[in-house]
């Protein structure tokens, strides 16, 4: 594969100050810029995007710009271009760049759309610094580059001699680079596919400070911050006489709706906060779990919907229906609990600030702070922090822009964290939402009407209006209807699918029945359809989907009798992978049990098998934790849960037996951060229909009788 | 305040703090010992675990002054250079995700291989029933503390 590259897309530099070969690279580059000479100590002043390093020791800097969440792209990004570069992994050295609009685009961590995004542009990078190699080490020799080749950080001459990139690096970096590279064939790839250690690894596990509860500064202040405890409540009037007297407290101010104490240590500054009298007043409804239930009723009850996708005539279908099929499913809020609390560190300067912490968007957190301080972008730097995980929590910048603003308003160098409550009843949940769906089926079981309405809270649209099955069937109807609540709602793993998969596979599973098919067998004639003959728009690729599937029933032996073992389905496409999953139930004492997930998953070329599998055993973890146990409920705007003790998080005794498998083909890979956890409900569920005849149409499952471990 | 003098990981630190404070914001504000990590406040996720004479203790709950002649052992003191059979096995294994929780789900291991050098499944689910996870390392944590375990024996 040979790729054309502009002049402009890549430059490199000259020597570093100690020697040794810095390129540049415009990975994500589409604006012009001024090559320049970098150094290491210089780097941050030029215009450019990513680059690597190669010294002359050997060593390989490879700078990875997305925030690391623990999906692994810290580690991910850079096998792509040590792939291409053929470079020793061992000599490789990865370094977190910071937020740099002018290098990177893109640099935020969502939507499992990091590797797809930029996996054309790492393999350049990587295979463009391996050609100029490969010429600096032919001139050298005087021979054509034709008869030199690569391996492992050397270029090695068909005469057997070879010298390693780190004694090239220097000359190297004299080479014009080439506009047009030739990418490895996918086959020859020798570090992408294996299992690679996180790059983190030894410092996580030596308690290094990576994350941003860790980060310190000299003369840097502690601050809590005191939010309206329910939603629809604002700031009357406080009262810090007693807090301010406290040890080690040097301020308690007032901001938006928010009162700040700020001191010297974290503790005193939450004991301080427990002495702070402040009252607060009604703005705006305050709801209870008990309105959501009945808004979402008079929601599916309105004619009031917005059509988001009709093909055929869905009503006409249900009135010549052999049967109809109807039901609803409903979830609670959740909130996102990271195991690190949200935290950012701001040093306000007047004309310029200093940021630094865990953002999965640093960029929308640099926008907004800007605007506040009405400054130049630039003038917002973001240093990223690892995250201690986040789950779509810091896809929002709110905890940043507060200690923005907190840092103008006492002119000091701050950190403000959030405790374990702030963090639960702080907002921005996943939506609670409630959808119906009604099929027609004829006599032979075949669906020929598909009706989804979704009634949702923030969330505009709470449907996928394009999702399987609606493609294969003649007569569809995708709905919704939106409550605006005064409960802040955001993306949590996997948007909307997060649950939308589980009521959807659910469902299919009653149809399947009602009609006496087979849960697979149904599916796999749909997937057929829909590739035969597609209705409408078609975004999935019926042959992916049916792949998956025949993968996951093969490995878990669908169909094939095992002694008190039951089933259940589920398959589903999100963030472009294919993942299907196989529950497996005992039925002890009347209770069902799960005991195992088989996964089938397709999400193209996988780049760290290792990475791959702990991600994909992590989300059916976090898909099962959450369809189980998760419920944040609301008393007049108030979270009634606000930690550990009262909301349930999934324990370490409470995991089933876990097998992942991937599909083999080759394909570029696309995401895998969040499309393993939307099948588990579902799986789950209809192995949970199988064990004791009773379908679950609302979350959590643990309420309504199952158990784990 | 009160001055005290703690041993932890083998070295005298000196603390200046208020009686009441945990352990865990002693370490992490005082002793700059950050790697003990705080996740609720209230011995629910295990984030925050130390070994307080050999015994898996939750920092966030314990006042300094209840230490003060304790031998305290943080995860920097498992080993600085990774070199501990826990961290190792940590390490092959690969467990880490986003790695917030599991300096706490290391020393909860330790301290059980410690006085159990050959625990059972369910001797090892007693000990880290007690450790949230929440990117769900829970496998792979199982994986880590038997071969920990291994090793240690050699």
């Amino acid at each position: 594969m040979s790729t054309n590259q502009s002049r402009r897309d890549f430059f490199k530099t000259s020597a570093t100050a100690a020697g040794g070969l810095v390129l540049g690279f415009g990975w994500f580059s589409s604006e012009a810029f001024e090559p320049g000479v970098l150094t290491k100590a210089a780097a941050d002043t030029i215009d450019f995007n990513a680059y690597l390093a190669i010294a002359p020791s050997g060593i390989i800097t490879i700078y990875s710009p997305n925030p690391e969440i623990g999906q692994g792209i810290k580690t991910a990004f850079p096998i792509i271009v040590a792939e291409e570069l053929d470079a020793d992994w061992s000599k490789v050295k990865v370094e977190q760049s910071p937020l740099d609009t002018k290098k990177f685009e893109r640099q935020l961590t969502g939507g499992s759309g990091a590797i797809r995004h930029s996996w054309e542009r790492l393999r350049k990078a990587g295979a463009t610094a391996r050609a100029m190699l490969m010429e600096a080490a032919a001139k050298k020799w005087s021979v054509p580059v034709s008869e030199c080749s690569t391996s492992k950080g050397f270029v090695v001459h068909s005469s057997g001699k070879k010298l390693s990139y780190g004694e090239l690096a220097t000359d190297a970096a004299q080479i014009t680079p080439p506009t047009t590279v030739k990418l490895k064939d996918k086959s020859n790839f020798t570090l992408i596919g294996t299992s690679v250690k996180g790059v983190d690894s030894k410092a996580i596990l030596t308690g290094k400070n990576l994350f941003g509860i860790d980060y310190k500064r000299e003369g840097m202040l502690n601050a809590m911050i005191q939010r309206p405890p329910a939603f629809g409540l604002k700031l009357k009037s406080f009262d810090a006489t007693e807090a301010k007297k406290m040890p080690g407290i040097t301020d308690v101010v007032s901001f938006g709706n928010k009162v700040a104490i700020v001191g010297k240590t974290t503790w005193e500054v939450m004991q301080a906060r427990k002495a702070v009298k402040i009252e607060w007043e009604k703005e705006k409804d305050l709801e209870s779990s008990a309105d959501h239930d009945r808004i979402f009723k008079e929601m599916l009850n309105s004619t009031t919907a917005t059509v988001h996708r009709k093909d055929g005539d869905v009503e006409a279908a249900f009135k010549n229906a052999y049967k109809v099929i109807e039901a609803e499913y409903q979830c609670p809020f959740l909130p996102h609990s990271p195991m690190e609390p949200m935290n950012f560190f701001a040093h306000f300067k007047g004309d310029s600030i200093e940021m630094a912490g865990p953002s999965q968007t640093p960029q929308n957190a640099q926008n907004q702070i800007a605007k506040m301080f009405n400054m130049a972008p630039e003038k917002v730097s973001i240093e990223l922090t690892r995250m201690g995980g986040g789950f779509g929590r810091r896809l929002n910048t709110d905890y940043a822009v507060e200690a923005a603003e907190l840092s103008s308003i006492i002119k000091a160098p701050v950190k403000v964290t959030w405790s374990r409550e702030d963090d639960t009843k702080g907002g921005i949940y996943r939506p609670a939402v409630r959808y119906r769906f009604k099929a027609s089926i004829d006599k032979a079981g075949n669906i020929t009407g598909y009706m989804l309405h979704g009634a949702g809270m923030n969330a505009g649209n709470a449907t996928r209006p394009d999702n399987f099955p609606v493609g294969a069937i003649e007569n569809t109807l995708i709905q919704s209807n939106d409550h605006k609540s005064p409960i802040t709602t955001g993306p949590w793993r996997a948007p909307i699918t997060n649950f939308l998969a589980y009521a959807e596979q659910a469902f299919l599973d009653e149809v399947a029945m009602a009609g006496g098919k087979d849960p697979i067998q149904l599916r796999m004639e749909l997937l057929e359809k829909a590739q035969k003959s597609p209705i409408g728009k078609l975004t999935y690729e019926p042959e992916r989907f049916r792949e998956v599937i025949k993968l996951a029933a093969e490995k878990a032996g669908w169909g094939k009798k095992k002694k008190g073992v039951y089933q259940g389905f589920s398959v589903y496409f999100s963030h472009a992978s294919y993942v299907a999953q196989i529950a497996e139930m005992a039925n002890v004492k009347g209770k069902p049990v799960l005991k195992k997930v088989y996964a089938a998953v397709d999400c193209g070329i996988v780049i760290n098998e290792s990475s791959a599998q702990n991600q994909v055993y992590g989300a059916i973890v976090d898909g099962l934790g959450h369809a189980m146990y998760g419920n944040l409920t609301f008393k007049d705007g108030a979270p009634q849960q606000d930690n550990f003790n009262k909301y349930r998080l999934i324990r370490y005794n409470e995991v089933p037996d876990i097998e992942v498998h991937f599909v083999k083909n080759g394909i570029d890979p696309t995401g895998l951060g969040e499309p393993a956890l939307p099948p588990t409900g579902g799986a789950i569920a209809n192995a949970i229909f199988k064990t004791t005849g009773k379908r679950l149409y609302n979350q959590p499952f643990a309420e309504q009788g199952a158990t784990l471990g | 305040m009160a001055l005290f003098n703690l041993k932890i990981n083998g070295k005298t630190y000196k603390a200046d703090v208020d009686a009441n404070t945990p352990l865990l914001w002693v370490l992490r504000d005082h002793l700059d010992l950050v790697g003990t990590k705080y996740g609720c406040g209230m011995a629910m996720c295990g984030a925050c675990t130390v070994h307080v004479n050999g015994e898996a203790t939750r920092s966030c709950v314990v006042p300094v002054s209840n230490v003060s002649n304790a031998t305290i052992t943080t995860v920097e003191g498992l080993s600085e250079t990774g070199t501990h059979p826990v961290q190792e096995a940590w390490d092959e294994v690969d467990v880490p995700q986003c790695g917030y929780c599991q300096a706490g789900q290391m020393m909860t291991a330790s301290a059980l291989l410690a006085k159990n050098a050959n625990p059972s499944d369910k001797e090892i689910e007693e000990a880290m029933v007690g450790n949230i996870c929440r990117c769900g390392t829970y496998h792979r944590i199982h994986d880590a503390v038997k071969l920990a375990a291994a090793k240690m024996k050699k």
